[in-house]
This record gives C-alpha cells, sequence and structure tokens, in this order.
C-alpha cells in the first residue's frame, strides 16, 4: 500500500484532532503502523488547529508530514495557510464555504460539512467526523475496514453521541459518493 | 487494542502507565502544557489503585508533595515543563542530598519562561543535570517514542529506588504529545525494582550509613524507625554536621553511587554506525528525524549513521567518544543552540569534528534539514 499523508484542518474547537485521532486508531487496529500528531495554539476555542495522521506498512520515524496526500480544511485560514502543502496530486477536501484560490490540485471537493451538520444533526459537533467519513471512502475500505472504523468512532465520542456520530459518519461518505451526480 | 497487542497511545498516557506499573501510587502536581494529559490521566487512575492524586497550589509544593509521599514509602512522581522545572528545582536538590528517590517528568516545551506553551524544545537539557544548586546526581533519560516512554518510565522508577535518587524523564512536547502503537506488557514480565530497607532494629538503624555499594537502605516514616531528615549537609544519623570531612565524603558519596555505576544504566540506540563516516546524534524528538535522514543520506551513498542516546545524563562518555574514533564528522541535532554537543565535543576529544544542527523556532528539525546540514559540508 502507498503511504498516507493526511493533514486535518480547522479552528480549535472544530475537533479536526479527535478526528486525526479516530483515523489512526483505526489504522493500528487494522493492524497497520499509524503516527498521529497536532499543533495547536494555547487557545482552548479558535485560533488554528492541525492535525496529521501517517498511516503505512512500514516504520515510521519521522512523525510530521512533508507533503500531504489528503488535505481536509474547515476554516479558509486554515485552507490558507495549508495549501501549499498538499501534494499536486493530491485530494483536498473543503468545506463549501471556502474561497479556493486557484492553486487546488486537480483532485477537488467542495462539501457542505458545515452546513450539513447543522440542517441534519443540528450541531457544528459533528462536522469532524462527516469529514473522516469523506476521507475514508476516499482511502477505500481496501486500507481500513468499515466496521474499525465504527468501532474507532463510537469508542473515542462521548457515549450518548455515538448514534448520531456514526449517521455523521455515512453521512460523510454519501457527500463523496453523490459528488459527481 | 488489536490481535496483536497494540493499540494507539500517547506518549503522556504511556508515561502513566509506565508510572503504574512501576508501583506509583502517588502523584502530585500542577498541570502545564504539554504535560498535562499526564496529572489527568493519574488523577483518574491512581485512586482506583488505592493510590493518591493531589492537585498542588504550584511546582516547588508539589515537588514537596512527592519527596514525603516517597519518606513514606510510596513510590511518587511529578510530571511538568520548562516553567514548572524551574520551580521544581530547589527540591530536586533536596531530594538529592536526602537521597529520597522520585521521578520527575519534564515534557519540554519552548522557552525561557512561558516561551511557546504548545511547541516542542530540548531547551531544559542542561538544567536537568544543572538546574539545582550544588555538585549532585543527576540521571535523565530520554525516550524517543510512544513504547519507551512506557518503558523508561518503569526504568526512571527502577533507578530511582536503587540509586535513593531523583530521577528526571526528559521528553519533549514530540514524544509527549504523539500518538503510535504501544504494546502493552503483562506486568509479571516488567522488571521492578524497590528500594533497600533496613535489615536491622529500629533502635540500631543508622539512617545514612551507607552499604559497600554506597546506597544506605531506606526505612519508610511509619514504620517504627525515627530519622532526621534535612537539606543540611549531615553525618550517617541524618543530622547536620559542619564537618569538612564528613561533608566531602557525603557529596562525593552521592555523587559516585551515580557515576560510578554508569554502565548499570548505559542506554543507547546505535543505527547503521558500523561503517558511517558522518555520525548524528541525537536524541528523544529529533532522533526521529535523524533516523530518516540516515535513511536518505545512505540513498545517496553516504555513510550516515546515527548515536543517539536514551540516557542523557551522565553523559555516555565512553560510547560517544568510542564513536569519535571512527567517525570523520559527528553532527548533533537538537531543538536548542547547541547544549549537548558541548558535551559531546568533550567526549569526543578532538578525535573528530563535532558540528552542531540546532532549532529554536518551535518546530521540530525535519530530515531535510539534517541532510541539507550535512550534504552542504560532505566532502565526496
Amino acid at each position: 500500500m502507498k503511504k498516507y499523508e493526511i493533514r486535518l484542518s480547522g479552528s480549535g474547537g472544530q475537533g479536526v484532532i479527535l478526528a486525526s485521532i479516530i483515523l489512526a486508531d483505526a489504522a493500528i487496529e487494522q493492524g497497520l503502523n499509524a503516527i498521529q500528531t497536532q499543533s495547536y495554539g494555547p487557545e482552548a476555542r479558535g485560533g488554528a488547529s492541525k492535525a496529521e495522521v501517517i498511516i503505512s506498512n512500514n516504520e515510521i520515524n519521522y512523525p510530521k508530514i512533508t507533503k500531504a496526500n489528503i488535505l481536509l480544511s474547515l476554516t479558509q485560514k486554515a485552507y490558507d495557510k495549508y495549501i501549499a502543502s498538499l501534494d499536486k496530486d493530491g485530494t483536498l477536501i473543503v468545506d463549501e464555504g471556502i474561497e479556493l484560490s486557484g492553486n487546488e490540485p486537480i483532485k477537488v471537493y467542495k462539501l457542505p460539512i458545515l452546513k450539513n451538520a447543522l440542517d441534519k444533526f443540528e450541531t457544528n459537533m459533528v462536522a469532524n467526523i462527516i469529514s473522516i467519513g469523506a476521507i475514508y471512502e476516499l482511502i477505500g475500505e481496501d486500507i481500513l475496514d468499515k466496521d474499525i472504523m465504527l468501532r474507532s468512532i463510537s469508542g473515542r465520542v462521548p457515549p450518548p453521541t455515538v448514534q448520531k456520530n456514526i449517521e455523521a459518519f455515512e453521512e460523510g461518505i454519501k457527500l463523496i459518493r453523490g459528488y459527481y451526480e | 487494542m488489536n490481535d496483536k497487542g497494540y493499540a494507539l497511545v500517547q506518549g503522556n498516557e504511556a508515561c502513566v502507565e509506565g508510572a503504574l506499573a512501576a508501583g506509583m501510587r502517588f502523584f502530585a502536581g500542577y498541570p502545564i502544557t504539554p504535560s498535562t494529559e499526564i496529572a489527568e490521566i493519574s488523577s483518574q487512575k491512581l485512586p482506583k489503585l488505592g493510590g493518591k492524586f493531589i492537585q498542588m497550589e504550584d511546582e516547588l509544593a508539589s515537588m514537596a508533595a512527592i519527596i514525603g509521599a516517597s519518606l513514606a514509602g510510596i513510590k511518587s512522581m511529578t510530571a511538568t515543563s520548562g516553567p514548572g522545572f524551574s520551580l521544581m528545582q530547589e527540591n530536586i536538590g533536596y531530594a538529592a542530598i536526602t537521597e529520597v528517590p522520585c521521578v520527575i517528568v519534564n515534557v519540554q516545551r519552548g522557552g525561557p519562561s512561558t516561551g511557546l506553551p504548545t511547541s516542542p524544545a530540548q531547551g531544559d537539557v542542561m538544567q536537568a543535570k544543572w538546574g539545582t544548586h550544588g555538585d549532585h546526581p543527576a540521571i535523565a533519560l530520554t525516550p524517543n517514542s510512544v513504547q519507551e516512554t512506557f518503558e523508561y518510565t518503569v526504568k526512571a522508577f527502577n533507578l530511582a529506588e536503587k540509586y535513593r535518587t531523583p530521577v528526571i524523564l526528559l521528553m519533549d512536547e514530540i514524544v509527549g504529545h504523539m500518538r503510535e502503537k504501544m504494546a502493552f506488557k503483562n506486568i509479571s514480565e516488567i522488571e521492578i525494582i524497590n528500594r533497600k530497607k533496613p535489615a536491622c532494629k529500629p533502635e540500631d538503624y543508622v539512617a545514612y550509613k551507607p552499604d559497600k555499594d554506597m546506597i544506605p537502605p531506606m526505612a519508610s516514616f511509619g514504620e517504627g524507625y525515627r530519622y532526621h531528615v534535612t537539606g543540611l549537609t549531615h553525618d550517617e544519623t541524618g543530622f547536620p554536621t559542619n564537618s569538612n570531612e564528613v561533608s566531602e565524603k557525603l557529596i562525593k558519596r552521592i555523587v559516585d553511587k551515580v557515576e560510578k555505576n554508569i554502565d548499570d544504566f548505559s542506554y543507547f540506540e546505535e543505527y547503521k554506525l558500523e561503517d558511517a563516516e558522518i555520525v548524528i546524534i541525537a536524541y528523544g524528538g529529533v532522533s526521529r528525524s535523524a533516523k530518516s535522514a540516515v535513511d536518505e543520506l545512505r540513498k545517496q551513498n553516504i555513510k550516515a549513521g546515527l548515536f543517539r542516546p536514551i540516557t542523557i545524563w551522565p553523559l555516555l562518555e565512553k560510547q560517544i567518544n568510542k564513536v569519535s574514533l571512527h567517525a570523520k564528522e559527528i553532527y548533533v541535532a537538537e531543538m536548542n543552540l547547541g547544549q549537548y554537543s558541548l558535551e559531546v565535543e568533550r567526549a569526543a576529544c578532538k578525535n573528530c569534528r563535532v558540528k552542531k544542527i540546532n532549532k529554536v523556532n518551535g518546530e521540530l528539525i525535519t530530515p531535510e534539514e539534517i541532510i541539507e546540514a550535512i550534504g552542504g559540508n560532505y566532502e565526496l
């Protein structure tokens, strides 16, 4: 398998760090190697937040991403900051509210992540899980088993919200599947 | 946990798991990024094991509390980052002269002062050795992975107990906050060392009379053995003395009991060193970049290797000197302005050139930066 270098970015409180943990957790459960790191500012809410996951079947030494092959950006600020770090053959997933600069790779998914979180789930708290649904659909079931993904989500979100988050994950999958329809 | 026994674990979480496996039953601390998870998880797990967690008013008190708990016979730890580590220094010296086993975790962040709270650095290397005043023993260990954080937290406790001295687990934000796979080991497979207790009756106990191994047996308070504990220079009874002879003997003994036993805990990794002409020396988070750099340099037919000290104090003089005998050049890569490189230079005794690769902007040194630094200077 190829090495996946996934960067998730947004603002503090959007849950991109949790999303990255869920992805890494699923990869380890799958028997692959994964490393998750993060960087954030001193604020608890707001400010730029970035999380990274590297998934590989080889040993991973340097724990950070050099060139991302998947970039998720949920805010304009995060997009502006990290778009340059995306490989030209990589895949970009952005919220539909983001204005693209014109330097994107060919594979771009502009999705109503924040809108659907509010409209369908009445909370922007699930935007991160919709996002990993989309990422999961792009990585493919050959790499990560869906049951393992669902177990990883269930184990890492607050227990009363498990069902809602699983539905949010399915929503992310649907957004990619329906993208070109 | 997957079927091979691996789970995704954070470095700070692994530190707590290691401490609990080693027998920690007391934690006192004051939360500070990037070490906060150590306090947080300790507060969740210790009460369930009959242990105690106390959030103290500051780091001076945290350090005092773990010394007190350890004197009562309980394995104790605190965790902090740069600003808190500075505040702990006075009582670290107290633990050194009173020979109280304890573990201090410093997950390094950018300094000085409150610096860069959420960013990695390795600026406390010299502080781990010389932060407290006076001549004193110093043991500091630097893990570079989640698995190693577990293992070397156990070893930190073992060394503290065996040598009756404070031991510093010198982590950095990279290792503390990173999540990767870790194998949970069966507790029965882990070597656990407990402090040596007196064999004599309480009335015959001379608290600071060392055995042949230079280490005095340690009674716990509350067991009926009465003795005096002071930060003043003391004789074998534990009471203060101004005797020049006794003072010299005490300081030499507490330093020697550690430094003369360095072979017992010289932990390091050698990677592709056999024929290496260019040797990178790196520790903690940076050593992961260095390993990637070595692999890349080898692809370019540059004979590079890595020497990675895990025991960072006392200095692994013997091993570094050996490396310097075979290398053309040594590059010391660290997230500070060159603290360990001066020590490497000293140990290398001018056998080869020692160069520095440094970064203090709050980011991990990248493999590319190491390769560039070496490529530019390498004479093919």
